[in-house]
């Protein structure tokens, strides 16, 4: 069985999720989700040693060899982000039973999970195939399934922020599916490892030019990078919170793991950054994003719209890492991508335990939830510093890496302005903090009591992992290295 | 071509919806017209049955839901205006480089094709080359797209079910009553005709391996064989016939039927979507893998735009009530 690991990866949770409709009592069907979704993160685990150890698996689907038939191919990149999305999913389902039965109508609740299953089954295909092709069908399976999930939201403003979404979305992925189409024409290839080697010959030719810009323009769309981001905060603020939780650790992080597969493994690296201005264009839209979502993010009054926004900064950091197109600045991406899943996992779903227990998450209702509800509160409070990047944090390690990288390049004012950009990070975090601990309870809530354990367990495993993963940094520094390196075809 | 072009602009410039579906009812149908002309048979039937047919009677659905009369714009879109002609000229600056459409020398005639072309009738037994990239050389896409459709029908299940009762049933039959006698010839020509369409239907699904067809036009081609009887006799009275979470469960089965053929060949120590793993002999495996995978399909499909169609339609007949 070990050898077909690759595609049970992906298979488990898109068979689960049909088959979730076969069973009635929705308590079965979440534990049912939370088990194939444990299964997702077990074989993630066993894949990432096995590739750590004997390289890139790639596993033939029919059994058809590559060129014609569809092959998975997975090497450290893949692997690592395999490890982040089914982990990530794995802990927020752990919370998803208590927090849907106060967000979402009770005969929707199998949908629910359905669309999760989906959703998660999505990413996984993305990230695992070797296919350019398959790449697009998996992102239609988990941007459908995350357009439905999102109008779940019991707000009425999910269902526009929904269909926001879906328009920008559906634009990136038809701007994708083109830069396909003109790739195949050019090769008569789909599979990713044929197109790195029969690109170069056709370089010169205005038709790759034009699907490389197309390509990339698409997967920005999805990434919600600087200047095409207006339809993530209100998605991730009106969704139900699990999803918010969900998304926001994992579905830009797929978005960047495209960008980075078709820009260095597709197109390869001499390539992609010598035909367009792509590494000044990232590094200023990067900087630029930095600084307009995070002084946006200090005006926000929804808490969700705030760390939405913030969430559209930290790619910022991720596209300037990308852009210094060193190993160590892919590193500093790669390290960034482990730990904002991390934070925002965290971070989010603790806003969902605010959401179960208050119903709201606007800022001047979170005034003496310090006090009502400490654990969560302080589980924020953590969440919000490696935010911002303060030392024994994750946040404190990926952006050490990151300012390393730039500074190594010679790139002195960025490294200020990345520094700077951590400094309005702390404007923000600290408006919660000063609510949510300065001032007084609003008057008739003294009833709050402390979110239920069904939340306090998965968010803490989150928190914790924020600290330990900030301390101990050999696993994820080691895989992203690797992975980096292995990228820029050296081997580690 | 022009015709293409004429319509295209034709549905942007008009501002009734009735006007507009039906217009892209026939833009489906030209650009269908348009791929047969390229020798592309199976995309061209897929266009005509998906595009030219299912779709616009989806659309007039939900154009009954929210009726036809377009809102006009409040503000000049010109940045959106600068954008799609950037877009497009980017789009045609990108085809000065192309091969020359029917270049033998061209890329694609090159690489993957030849192989698909000279051995699949050893490898795969199937007549219909385009039928055995799809099923079997790249099983797994077409798994992706039935996943796709699924999805779609899941989505619009949960965002648009509405709970229905008993009584609103016996009061919605009398409203009906004088509504149908109307449209008595209607309803008898398609009595007549339904048992045909359906049996058209079958016929497209099991002859995809021979001519153009398979599961996904003969899910589409039932689908609006039971939209037509629904249209002309009410919801109700289809509601009788087909229960609401039983079409669920077997939207759930054509997937489950998709990747079961892979789970079979998976436990018999072969690839995932490996059919000579099916029978003794590979090429019969072959064989009787894309039988069951283009019914898997063929249900999926079938039901999902049932599902999706009955939604759009009880959200008309039974007015939302509000629920919190």
């Amino acid at each position: 069985m070990l050898a077909h690991l690759p595609i049970l990866q992906v298979i488990v949770p898109l068979m689960a999720a049909p088959l979730c409709l076969f069973l009635t009592r929705p308590r079965l069907v979440w534990l049912f989700t939370l088990i194939a979704s444990g299964l997702a993160f077990l074989i993630s685990c066993i894949l990432l040693q096995q590739v750590m150890t004997t390289g890139t698996v790639i596993y033939e689907l029919g059994g058809w060899d590559a060129p014609w038939g569809i092959e998975y191919r997975i090497d450290q990149l893949s692997a690592f982000l395999l490890l982040i999305i089914s982990a990530i999913s794995t802990v927020v389902l752990f919370a998803a039973h208590t927090s849907i039965r106060q967000e979402i109508p009770a005969d929707r609740h199998t949908l629910f999970y359905v669309l999760y299953l989906l959703c998660l089954a999505g990413m996984l295909g993305i990230v695992a195939t070797g296919d350019a092709f398959n790449v697009f069908v998996f992102l239609e399976i988990s941007s459908l399934s995350t357009y439905a999930l999102i109008a779940l939201g019991k707000d009425r403003r999910a269902l526009w922020a929904s269909y926001q979404y879906l328009i920008m979305g559906t634009i990136g992925a038809t701007f994708i599916l083109i830069g396909i189409g003109l790739m195949y024409q050019m090769t008569g290839t789909l599979n990713m490892d044929d197109l790195s080697r029969r690109l170069p010959e056709v370089a010169q030719t205005r038709t790759v030019f034009t699907a490389f810009a197309f390509v990339i323009v698409g997967i920005c769309l999805k990434l919600a990078m600087f200047p095409l981001h207006l339809w993530l905060p209100n998605a991730y603020a009106y969704a139900p919170s699990i999803v918010t939780a969900f998304l926001a650790a994992t579905a830009t992080k797929v978005a960047i793991y495209l960008l980075i597969r078709f820009t260095f493994s597709v197109f390869g690296l001499s390539f992609s950054f010598t035909h367009l201005p792509l590494q000044i264009l990232f590094l200023v839209l990067g900087l630029l994003g930095i600084f307009v979502a995070s002084t946006a993010a200090i005006y926000q009054t929804n808490i969700k719209h705030l760390f939405a926004y913030s969430s559209i900064a930290q790619i910022g950091y991720m596209i300037v890492g990308f852009s210094v197109s060193t190993v160590a600045g892919l590193t500093a991406t790669l390290l960034h991508l482990f730990n904002h899943a991390l934070m925002k996992g965290a971070l989010f779903l603790a806003l969902g335990a605010v959401m179960y227990r208050i119903g709201s998450v606007q800022l001047n209702h979170f005034q003496g939830l310090g006090r009502q509800m400490p654990l969560t509160m302080a589980a924020i409070v953590i969440g919000g510093l490696s935010l911002i990047g303060v030392p024994l944090t994750v946040g404190f390690v990926s952006k050490w890496y990151l300012v390393l990288a730039v500074i190594e390049n010679g790139w002195w004012p960025v490294a200020v302005l990345i520094l700077l950009g951590s400094l309005l990070a702390i404007v923000y975090v600290w408006r919660i903090v000063e609510i949510a601990y300065f001032k007084p309870a609003l008057a008739g809530t003294e009833t709050i009591k402390e979110a239920p354990l069904s939340f306090l367990i998965p968010v803490w495993i989150l928190v914790l992992a924020n600290i330990y993963f900030g301390v101990d940094t050999r696993l994820s520094v080691q895989v992203a290295q690797a992975a980096s390196q292995s990228l820029f075809g050296l081997s580690p | 071509m022009a015709f293409l072009v004429g319509v295209a602009f034709a549905i942007v410039w008009m501002k009734d919806l009735l006007a507009v579906i039906m217009l892209l009812g026939i833009y489906g149908l030209l650009s269908a017209s348009f791929f047969v002309a390229m020798d592309a048979v199976d995309v061209a039937f897929t266009e005509a049955s998906v595009g030219a047919g299912i779709s616009t009677l989806l659309m007039l659905v939900a154009i009954a839901l929210t009726g036809r009369a377009e809102h006009p714009a409040r503000h000049k879109p010109l940045l959106a205006l600068a954008v799609v002609i950037f877009t497009g000229s980017l789009l045609i600056y990108g085809t000065l480089d192309m091969p020359y459409f029917g270049l033998a020398e061209a890329p694609i005639h090159q690489h993957v094709a030849p192989r698909y072309i000279n051995d699949s009738m050893q490898e795969i037994g199937v007549p219909n080359i385009v039928t055995s990239v799809l099923a079997s050389y790249r099983a797994f896409d077409t798994f992706g797209e039935a996943v796709v459709i699924f999805t779609a029908g899941m989505g619009v299940l949960a965002l648009l079910s509405v709970a229905r009762r008993r009584e609103d049933d016996a009061k919605i039959d009398l409203l009906n009553i004088p509504m149908h006698e109307q449209h008595l010839i209607p309803r008898i020509v398609i009595k007549m005709l339904i048992p045909f369409i359906l049996l058209f239907a079958f016929y497209v699904q099991f002859h995809g391996d021979f001519g153009p067809g398979g599961g996904f036009q003969a899910g589409v081609i039932f689908a609006a064989a039971i939209f037509l009887y629904t249209m002309l006799f009410g919801m109700s009275t289809a509601h009788r016939v087909i229960n609401q979470s039983f079409i669920q469960m077997l939207a759930a089965t054509g997937v489950l039927l998709y990747g079961s053929v892979g789970v079979v060949s998976l436990l018999n120590g072969k690839e995932f979507f490996d059919y000579s793993a099916l029978s003794a002999d590979p090429v019969g495996g072959q064989h009787l893998g894309i039988l069951l995978i283009e019914l898997g399909v063929g249900i999926t499909v079938a039901s999902t735009m049932v599902i999706i169609f009955f939604n759009f339609a009880d959200r008309k007949e039974y007015p939302q009530r509000k629920k919190d």
